[in-house]
Order: structure tokens, then C-alpha cells, then sequence
């Protein structure tokens, strides 16, 4: 019996322990670490790709169809100069990489206090998307596509796990590899006290065979203050009507110039699943390069 | 990781963490590729063959409120532009005809005032299948000398206006577009343009020659600040360049680029004008110049190998439009790729072959 008597008595012990742990750890499931705050850019991950920007015919590691590297082959940079084409932002997908200070804030509703959804803001272009996290349903297909999308957000644990559909076409990297119009992205934002890590899987029916995944991270700054963006196109060169510059087929002279001033094989630099994992360098070391030039070929 | 504590299951918390963390990323993964499937599946369908279906009459008719006065209707064939207001009700296309009750009863949802008017984009069956029906239902503002010369039955129906070839082709005997008079055009035009003031707003109506079809009308509301495009925008499919109705790939083209220079942008390269296509989805400026930039990167390549001298077979097994087949192109149905290359090559071979946008730079 009096065994019994001080193995009840743990048990107890351990229950009111078990349930002061979880009062504790008692949070509301709709803020478990809440992202909201001022944050800057940190550009040590891919700082080539992300400030001075991509070099032409680099796909080196992503996960692209032989569609995509034709799309990115064709891109001439020429096109962003189009008037149309001058003010657009990046879409919500992209738009972490860009050299942007970045705001989220919440909205709740006054009257129930809940969380109804997170908006981000983005200096260059000052893109903004809104994360519901009230539930409401996906809208329908034949509705608009935009920048931002349509994102609903969740609580996995402390990460705020974002689902985005309706996108206008977009690009994986400035060099004209695309992202379509059908992708759907995951978005998981990860706050670690004065860190935010953002990390973006892109799934692309149209254009990546695997899908990609990137992260991003920020640093905690109240008092960041970020400047209006105001954009309005003008016309920089006269051109034809309807003129689309583009690289036929073979043409694009500014391919090569990426994998001989880095000694990287064509090979690779044409991207594909099989670039972005580390096994990939044992085929590196079997690959021919090109010539290295004795001057670096300027890219633009 | 609350909800299996409260159970009163105290399992190690690491455990559960690692646990929840991988059941999670497995739920997150399988749901992300059933929306990657759905996505991929909605690509596979295309309008084309959507609006063939056999059975119209029981397809779901959806309304969407664009801006301004003007609504779309989706699901009935071809999308259909609804302008209501005081004044009554106008349509841009009619649909197929076994949808005409259902599209009937979605304008209801929207007015309950009469039909005045329906405006056609273009001949197919997918656009006008529906005059007979609808228009009969409504009734045209008339009087003075035409009662006084007509009779009461002028107000009956609603006009029907169109480009004059559509009129040509419906009541011409027995050809693909003949079809009976109650669906003919009551109200055509020649030219440039017909333009006229309907609730409130100014409505242009803009011949397209040569592009779709040869009796192509796009429809601009301006107050609303929508364009009804008929089939030369559409969202799903490369561009249906109706030969034998005398359609074009430069004349879809010159109304595209048309259709940009129309549009004014709100901010950030979104929204301010809308464009509501033959089928699909709700779309901006932005989407038109994606569409406008792949017609003309295709016609530029097409050109390119014509001006080489190479024959259609060499053409299309040069694949000029691979990279954008996996979002556009067909392999079956009503308006494959090949079909698209075919049109395209043809056209562009009809007249001596022409400098690509490349070379003109």
C-alpha cells in the first residue's frame, strides 16, 4: 500500500507538473511568434545574384525545364526599358530578394481581437501582399491574377506557413528565367528573436522540373523609415509599335560569357535539377570548362 | 503540439517537436502538390474544348463584378460582358445556345431591367449561340417614325449589333455560321468603329480587321474602364487564328498591341483598366502584355525560318513555340499547337516574306 500511496503521489506530482507546462506554453494559436516589426535586408546569401544582379545565361542550380532555359535564352533586357513593362514590381515570391526594406504589420479585428491577416510592404516599387489568416477560401480560377497573389496563412508550430496562388507570370531569376502564371508558392517566415528567415518553395507545373526553395534574411530595425516608391513610365527610346526585343533561337550572343569567366561548364551553367544538390560537384570536377579570357568578358 | 498535450499524452517534447515538424512538412508537401495537380489539371482544359461541351445547359453560369457597371459571366461558352444600369441591360457575346436560361438568370441576379442591347464579338457558335434566345427576351428603345412606319414589334427584342461580315456569314445559305434570322444581327456596322452612350457611359465599339476572324469587335466601356476582347486575348490557349473566316496572326497582333495602347495601368502595373477575354480568366494590362510579347516572340521565330526558306515540316520540328507549350499548347482538342504553327506559317507565307522585330531593330 505504501508503494502504491507514493507512486500516486509522483503521478500526481507529474500531472500538475505536465499541466503547469502547459498553461505556460499556453499561447493563442493565432500569434505563436508574431513577425510584425521594421526589418532590413541581409544580403550575405546570393549577394552576386541579388545586388549587382544575375549574369545572362547563368541558370546554374535551379530547377528549370528545357522550356524555361529557351524563355530565359530568348530574354533581352531591352524589354524591361518598354514603357509597359518599367513599373512593374516584383511579385511576392521574388520580392524578398530584391534590395528592399521590408514591413509587416497585423490587422485585427477591433471587436473579436482576432488576428485577420498580416500585410508586408516592400520598399522597391513598395509591392504589398496581404497573408489572411481568417480562412477564407481560395477565390476562384477566373478571377484577376496579381503581383502578390492571393495568400492564406497558417500556424505550423512558431512558423507562419503562407500558401500563394493567383500570380501573374514572374521570374525565378533576373535574367529572364520565369516563373508561370500556374505556380503555387510556399512561403514559411521564421522569426528568431531580432531575425527574421524567410524561406519561398516555388512549385512551377510550366517551368521547374523539382520544385525550389530560397531563403532570405532580416534584422530587426525600429527605426527603419522606408521612402514612397512612385513610378511612372515614360518612354526612354522610340521603337515600332509592337516590337518585342528577343534573342531568336541560337542567337543570343551573352550566353557563354557566364561560364568562361567563372571556369564553370556550359553544361552546368544551363541549370536543371541536378545542379542544386552537392552531389553535382563530383560531375563538376569531370566537365570541361571553356577557355578562361585573359580580360573578364564585360556582361553589360 | 497543445492539442496532444491537453489529450494528456506527455510525451517527450522534443519528440513531439521533431515529430510535428515532419508530419507537418509531410501534410504541407501533399497539399502543395494536390494544388500543383489541380493547377497542372486546369491547364490541360482548354477553353475551346470547354465550350464544345455537349452539355451547356447544365454547366454553372458564375458572376463576377469586374468595376463600374459592368459584370462578367463565366461558364456558358465564350465569357460574356453584362452592362447594366438605368437604361437596361447590355451583353457582349451570348454564349453557347443550350446555356442561354442559365445566362439568362444569372443577368437577373444582376438587373431586372430589360435587355437592350447585345454586342458580337465575332461569328462562332461559343460567342452568338445565344442571340436567338436572349435577344427575343428583351426589347429595343424605338419610336417616332420607325413605330409610326414598322409598328409596335420594332420595340420587340433586343438590337443586335455587329461588325457587318458577322450579318454576312448567319444568313448566308448553308454555310458552318448560317443560322436562323432570330439570331442575326438587327444593328451592323462598317469601318473603323460604331460608338454609342448606354447607362451612363460611353461605349466603343472597335473593328479588329483581319485578326480572329474577319468580323472581330472589341468592345470598350469607358466610364467602367473595361475592354471586352472577344478571342483575340484569351488566357489558356495560343491565339485561334480562324483562317477560313479570314483571320490573321499580324491582325491579332496589331489588336493587341492595340488593346495595350488603350489601357492605362493603375499603380504598380496593375488593375486600372480590365480586360475581360473570350475565355478565361480576368485580366489587366499586365496579362496582355505577356500574352501580346509571346505572340510576337512566335511570329518573329515563324518569320525568321520562312524568311530562311524553311518549308512548314522543318518548322514545326524545329519547335518554335517549346517554351511555351507547357502553358499554352495543346495536343489534342479543338486548337492544338501544331494547328497554331500551321496557321501561323501559312499566314506569314501568304505575302513575301517580311523583316522579324529582331531585324528591325
Amino acid at each position: 500500500m505504501k508503494m502504491r500511496k507514493i507512486n500516486l503521489e509522483k503521478t500526481l506530482g507529474l500531472l500538475v507538473l505536465i499541466c503547469v507546462l502547459a498553461a505556460l506554453t499556453n499561447r493563442p494559436a493565432y500569434a505563436q511568434i508574431d513577425p510584425s516589426g521594421e526589418w532590413a535586408p541581409r544580403f550575405h546569401e546570393d549577394q552576386p545574384e541579388r545586388i549587382p544582379g544575375p549574369e545572362l545565361g547563368d541558370y546554374l542550380g535551379l530547377p528549370v525545364n528545357d522550356a524555361a532555359r529557351l524563355r530565359a535564352d530568348s530574354w533581352d533586357a531591352t524589354l524591361l526599358e518598354l514603357p509597359e513593362n518599367q513599373c512593374r514590381p516584383h511579385p511576392s515570391d521574388y520580392a524578398w530578394r530584391g534590395p528592399a526594406q521590408l514591413r509587416i504589420w497585423k490587422e485585427i479585428d477591433r471587436e473579436s481581437q482576432k488576428l485577420v491577416a498580416y500585410h508586408t510592404h516592400i520598399s522597391w516599387q513598395a509591392p504589398e501582399q496581404t497573408i489572411w489568416m481568417d480562412g477564407r477560401p481560395q477565390p476562384p480560377d477566373y478571377t484577376p491574377h496579381t503581383w502578390q497573389g492571393f495568400s492564406t496563412g497558417k500556424w505550423e508550430g512558431d512558423i507562419l506557413a503562407v500558401t500563394t496562388t493567383h500570380l501573374k507570370e514572374g521570374w525565378i531569376r533576373r535574367n529572364g528565367v520565369p516563373r508561370s502564371d500556374k505556380a503555387t508558392i510556399s512561403t514559411h517566415i521564421m522569426r528568431h528573436g531580432n531575425y527574421l528567415t524567410v524561406a519561398v518553395i516555388i512549385y512551377d507545373p510550366v517551368y521547374l522540373s523539382e520544385p525550389f526553395i530560397r531563403t532570405t534574411d532580416y534584422f530587426l530595425d525600429p527605426q527603419q523609415e522606408i521612402a514612397p516608391y512612385p513610378c511612372e513610365p515614360v518612354i526612354e527610346v522610340e521603337r515600332p509599335a509592337g516590337v518585342v526585343p528577343n534573342h531568336l533561337p541560337g542567337t543570343n550572343p551573352f550566353l557563354l560569357e557566364f561560364p568562361a569567366n567563372y571556369g564553370i561548364p556550359p553544361e552546368a551553367a544551363r541549370g536543371g535539377p541536378e545542379t542544386m544538390y552537392p552531389e553535382y560537384r563530383g560531375k563538376l570536377a569531370t566537365m570541361k570548362t571553356l577557355p578562361k579570357p585573359a580580360k573578364r568578358v564585360p556582361y553589360n | 503540439m497543445m492539442k496532444i498535450l491537453r489529450n494528456g499524452r506527455p510525451l517527450d517534447i522534443s519528440l513531439i517537436l521533431v515529430a510535428t515538424g515532419f508530419l507537418g512538412t509531410i501534410a504541407l508537401i501533399q497539399l502543395l502538390r494536390a494544388q500543383v495537380n489541380s493547377s497542372a489539371q486546369q491547364t490541360q482544359r482548354s477553353p475551346t474544348q470547354a465550350s464544345a461541351q455537349p452539355n451547356a445547359a447544365n454547366a454553372e453560369v458564375h458572376i463576377l463584378h469586374v468595376q463600374g457597371n459592368v459584370y462578367m459571366l463565366v461558364g456558358a461558352g465564350g465569357n460574356i460582358t453584362v452592362q447594366a444600369g438605368n437604361d437596361g441591360v447590355l451583353l457582349v457575346d451570348t454564349g453557347l445556345a443550350p446555356a442561354s436560361e442559365k445566362v439568362v438568370a444569372a443577368i437577373r441576379q444582376i438587373s431586372d431591367k430589360p435587355i437592350r442591347y447585345i454586342i458580337n464579338t465575332h461569328v462562332h457558335a461559343d460567342h452568338i449561340g445565344g442571340n436567338a434566345a436572349i435577344a427575343k427576351l428583351g426589347s429595343t428603345i424605338a419610336g417616332g417614325n420607325v413605330v409610326g412606319t414598322i409598328g409596335e414589334s420594332a420595340t420587340q427584342g433586343a438590337a443586335v449589333i455587329a461588325f457587318q461580315n458577322i450579318l454576312d456569314r448567319m444568313s448566308a445559305a448553308n454555310t458552318p455560321d448560317t443560322a436562323t434570322e432570330g439570331a442575326w444581327p438587327t444593328d451592323t456596322y462598317t469601318g473603323f468603329e460604331k460608338k454609342m452612350f448606354f447607362n451612363g457611359e460611353g461605349i466603343e465599339i472597335i473593328h479588329a480587321p483581319s485578326a480572329h476572324t474577319d468580323g472581330d469587335s472589341v468592345v470598350f466601356f469607358h466610364r467602367s474602364d473595361v475592354i471586352s476582347t472577344g478571342d483575340i486575348f484569351v488566357t489558356e490557349t495560343y491565339p485561334v487564328i480562324d483562317l477560313k473566316r479570314g483571320g490573321s496572326i499580324q491582325g491579332i497582333l496589331d489588336t493587341l498591341n492595340r488593346l495595350i495602347a488603350m489601357s492605362i495601368p493603375a499603380e504598380k502595373q496593375e488593375g486600372g483598366t480590365m480586360f475581360i477575354p473570350g475565355h478565361g480568366r480576368l485580366c489587366d494590362q499586365a496579362d496582355v502584355v505577356f500574352y501580346q510579347e509571346m505572340v510576337t516572340i512566335i511570329r518573329d521565330r515563324i518569320q525568321d525560318m520562312i524568311n530562311k526558306g524553311m518549308t512548314f515540316e522543318q518548322v514545326k520540328a524545329a519547335k518554335p513555340t517549346r517554351d511555351y507549350d507547357p502553358r499554352y499548347g495543346r495536343t489534342t482538342g479543338f486548337w492544338t499547337t501544331d494547328m497554331f504553327v500551321e496557321a501561323v506559317y501559312k499566314n506569314l507565307s501568304e505575302k513575301p516574306a517580311g523583316k522579324s522585330a529582331s531585324e528591325e531593330r
